[in-house]
């Protein structure tokens, strides 16, 4: 199976929303839906403080439990990688994967689909990086495929901590956070 | 009646559908890109970096803007606001047509009129000024690309007085230091070599939120470098969250910081010795002029502990002159801020930071021919000495003298062209001087692509197609490395509009000034200059940006000794100019004002997503960030019984009231300050997104603080109490 990953550098990340605004020009997302967004978490208290920006979206898990609650089987993995694609075709706008996504990633389109990120399957393809990737002025984020250990993505999760969001939910999702 | 009511441009005026489709989704659902993609050259103008990218569409229509990988002010990667481009272009509220003052039954309001009839009556004016009172008493404020041709215009008319507030607003008091010191500017895009930097020293400089986004890129390298990053801020900055010291300063005390860094570099023995000694003069008077400045002195004004302002100037020092103190953009503050700058200079001649890799680069320049034109007829008058006498060491005009010079029947400003920048939200206290110039005025003249707040004072408003529907002068940035790169139309002109070009030089042939503007189309001109540089407008066309080798080395050789464009041909540590002036020749602190009880200091600043109120209309960006927040410490939300989300007003001490905006309690802010981002609150009525959507800072500006040198406006001795809306 080949792993897409994303690997987020939160040293680097600005939460500048880039990425954001990239995404939705890219894919023509609708006015007032995101496929992806930032998260800025702020602890301690004045002057001992930190700040983390996340850059968010859906986590294209290995054990992605919007595909396997889609009554349609519209929500599916592309081929034989992680990455959830949702076919409008036979999408009958359930809502089913909404519950079951741990992220809040998914959204109903006008059109009545659901929509999500697509880890811009139709760029990688071509060998480019997913938009927000291809765009982020702190190149903070990285994107590549976790089953190859020279890439980039596998490099750093080797050098440093990666950290995904809910891991708890053994969905095995596949953004990772370097501290 | 009022020669000119403040006029707002209604909704309704002449605006149809906009290309509102940018952003709806499509209904067959192919996959993006799938179709017939058409990639065209274009420099971004959603800030003033002026980065390259392309400009896509795909079937005809618009698609997205990205960077070009080939361009060092972005390097492939527009920043936000850039990436959004193309909600400039399908702003619903851009003026279409241009529109005159008419009056009818004693009421006045803005008509929707011809080119012709626009211009003929621009023209009639000019001349009628000139006949009456002199050609050289037009004005022009200006911000960006387009105001050159207009400044042509009026030069070839006879008319010199020119500001753009990019200096008394912004960087004036770092130009004037600088050039002061090692005599020059550090120039945009600021020089600095962040990349190789491995100590970096932000002072206010509050870079990520500012998206300069070459410097931004630049400076997260430096951290993925593990450079050491110390940052002077009373907020925590998303900088300050990247730092490995953050000096939480007492607003305005910056500069008490600056001379007790330079008093442990000093006498601690820690400065560039061979570089000081080889590149500078007024050493002496230096090392005796900081010694009451020690830590023990500065922790009482800046509130920072002595070990700390220690630590952080031996943790330069240790890294120089790979050490660099960011001279920051936007620097008008307290009104002392030439001193504050100069401070800075001279704290990196000290770290020997300047032509050195780490510090400061020598940018470079395309050589270039210009177009060739005729000289401009000699001025009737030396327009700074009539305007801003009382700062002679101000190398540019200073936009709100600009403005003071139109008022009264003896002005001797009788005619202004506004080309794109907002007054009233740009310059501090402006709006009620603005008011009393738009009566005394004999013509206004607006250039805008929305109706903003400053069009209401017009006579005439000239429509201006964005940047994405024309070409413009090509982008020849000092840089690491010289280039130059293209800007054409990726879209015909929207409606009636057209470029800044077209409109001066139809001008030009009703004043008789067509010898200045001797070209059917600006890709005459273009084509002409890029031949001379060995490549053509149809190459331009095609790369977008073409880089040329460097003629200099990059940074100082090894035994170079550069010669200083200052009196001494020295780095000038200890200024003669200033003192031959009557200024102090070396910084001296003067502690800030303090609020008033239940007053709060009011600091502003930036957000990614926005370049000021230029931004807060356009669609995409409007989504992102719709309003700005008050950032307000905890405890002080608890005094006044506010939680986040909920709205207040402010109000500052003479009682002008901001709109409702909403609270945002963090821990971000001290408990002395409140903090917005400044851009938003317009009143335009045509900006119908963000009418009236959070607050203004500028509105609430009451103690604007002149710097005597460089004759800018500091704007950070504001004070505000809170009010429940």
């Amino acid at each position: 199976m080949t792993r897409y990953a994303m690997v987020i550098d939160t040293r680097l990340c600005i939460g500048c929303g880039d990425c954001v605004v990239a995404c939705k020009n890219e894919n023509r997302v609708p006015a007032g839906l995101n496929r992806d967004w930032v998260v800025e978490r702020t602890s301690g208290a004045w002057p001992r403080l930190e700040t983390e920006f996340r850059s968010e979206r859906c986590n294209h898990c290995d054990h992605a439990t919007c595909v396997q609650a889609c009554p349609t089987g519209a929500s599916h993995h592309w081929g034989d990688t992680n990455v959830v694609l949702v076919n409008p075709d036979q999408c009958t706008g359930c809502k089913a994967c909404i519950a079951a996504c741990p992220y809040d990633a998914r959204y109903i389109t006008p059109e009545g689909y659901i929509d999500k990120c697509t880890f811009c399957h139709h760029r990688v393809e071509q060998g480019l990086d997913p938009a927000c990737v291809a765009t982020c002025p702190t190149r903070c984020m990285h994107f590549g495929r976790l089953d190859d250990p020279r890439s980039r993505v596998a490099q750093l999760l080797r050098e440093r901590n990666g950290e995904t969001l809910k891991p708890e939910t053994g969905n095995l999702p596949n953004v990772y956070y370097l501290k | 009646m009022k020669r000119r009511q403040f006029l707002k441009i209604s909704g309704m005026l002449g605006l149809g559908a906009a290309g509102g489709s940018l952003l709806s989704g499509c209904g067959e659902r192919p996959l993006p890109g799938t179709g017939t993609v058409i990639s065209t050259p274009t420099i971004c103008n959603m800030c003033f970096w002026k980065c390259a990218g392309w400009t896509h569409t795909e079937n005809g229509r618009p698609w997205k803007l990205t960077g070009h990988p080939h361009d060092l002010h972005s390097n492939g990667r527009l920043c936000t606001r850039g990436t959004a481009g193309l909600g400039a272009y399908a702003d619903r509220d851009r003026l279409r047509q241009p529109l005159m003052r008419v009056e009818e039954g004693g009421r006045q309001r803005f008509e929707p009129v011809s080119w012709e009839q626009a211009l003929d009556f621009i023209a009639e004016r000019m001349q009628a000024i000139g006949e009456t009172h002199g050609r050289d008493r037009l004005a022009l404020l200006s911000h960006g690309s387009g105001g050159a041709h207009f400044r042509t215009l009026l030069r070839a008319f006879g008319a010199w007085t020119e500001a753009q507030p990019s200096y008394a607003q912004c960087r004036g008091p770092r130009q004037v230091a600088f050039a002061l010191t090692y005599g020059e500017d550090v120039g945009s895009p600021d020089r600095t070599d962040m990349a190789h930097a491995d100590c970096i020293v932000l002072i206010g400089s509050h870079i990520g939120e500012n998206l300069h986004n070459g410097q931004v890129q630049t400076l997260a390298q430096a951290l993925e470098r593990g450079a050491s990053l110390i940052t002077v801020d009373p907020r925590f900055s998303v900088a300050a969250g990247k730092s490995k010291y953050w000096l939480p300063i007492q607003a305005g005390t910056d500069l008490a910081l600056l001379l007790a860094w330079m008093n442990v570099l000093i006498n601690e023995g820690l400065y560039d010795r061979d570089y000081v000694a080889r590149h500078t003069t007024g050493f002496e008077q230096l090392r005796e002029h900081v010694q009451p400045f020690n830590p023990e002195w500065a922790y009482l004004e800046t509130g920072l502990e002595p070990a700390l302002i220690r630590d952080t100037a031996r943790e330069m020092a240790r890294h120089a002159p790979a050490a660099l103190v960011h001279p920051g953009r936007h620097t008008t503050w307290y009104g002392d801020d030439t001193q504050r700058e100069r401070a800075i200079a001279i704290l990196n001649a000290l770290l020997g930071s300047w032509g050195r890799k780490g510090g400061f680069y020598r940018p470079e320049k395309t050589p270039l021919a210009k177009f060739p034109l005729p000289d401009f007829p000699k001025p009737a008058s030396d327009w700074k000495k009539r305007i801003q006498a009382e700062h002679p060491l101000a190398p540019k005009g200073i936009s709100q003298k600009v403005v003071e010079a139109a008022i009264g029947a003896d002005a001797f400003v009788k005619g202004l062209f506004v080309y794109a920048t907002n007054l009233p939200m740009t310059i501090p206290g402006i709006a009620p001087k603005l008011e009393q110039a738009a009566q005394d005025l004999e013509l206004f003249v607006a250039v805008d692509t929305l109706p903003m707040e400053v069009t209401g004072y017009a006579d005439v408003i000239l429509p201006e197609c964005t940047y994405l529907e024309r070409y413009d002068d090509l982008r020849n940035a000092p840089e690491r490395e010289p280039s130059l790169a293209l800007r054409m139309p990726a879209f015909p002109p929207l409606g009636q509009t057209q470029p800044a070009w077209w409109m001066a030089k139809e001008l030009s042939k009703r004043l008789g000034l067509e010898a200045w503007f001797p070209y059917q189309d600006y890709k005459d001109v273009l084509d002409w200059q890029l031949q001379q540089a060995g490549s053509s407008l149809e190459e331009m066309q095609r790369l977008g940006v073409k880089r040329f080798p460097r003629t200099t080395p990059l940074y100082f050789e090894p035994d170079e000794m550069p010669e200083f464009r200052t009196p001494s041909g020295k780095i000038e540590l200890y200024s003669s100019l200033l003192a031959d002036y009557g200024y102090d020749p070396l910084p001296r602190y003067t502690p800030p004002e303090q609020p008033g009880e239940g007053f709060y200091r009011l600091i502003y600043g930036r957000a990614p997503a926005h370049t000021f109120g230029s931004t807060t209309n356009n669609p995409q960006l409007f989504e992102l960030m719709p309003e700005n927040t008050l950032w307000i410490n905890p405890r002080i939300a608890g005094d006044h019984g506010l939680k986040s989300g909920q709205a207040v007003r402010l109000r500052n001490p003479e009682g002008v009231r901001s709109n409702p905006v909403r609270v945002r309690v963090t821990e971000r802010i001290g408990p002395a300050d409140l903090f917005m981002v400044h851009g938003f609150g317009h009143t335009a009525a045509g900006l119908r997104l963000t009418k009236g959507v959070g607050a203004n800072d500028t509105a609430l500006m009451h103690n604007i603080k002149i710097d005597p040198i460089a004759g800018s406006t500091g704007m950070r001795a504001n004070f505000v109490a809170l009010e429940k809306a």
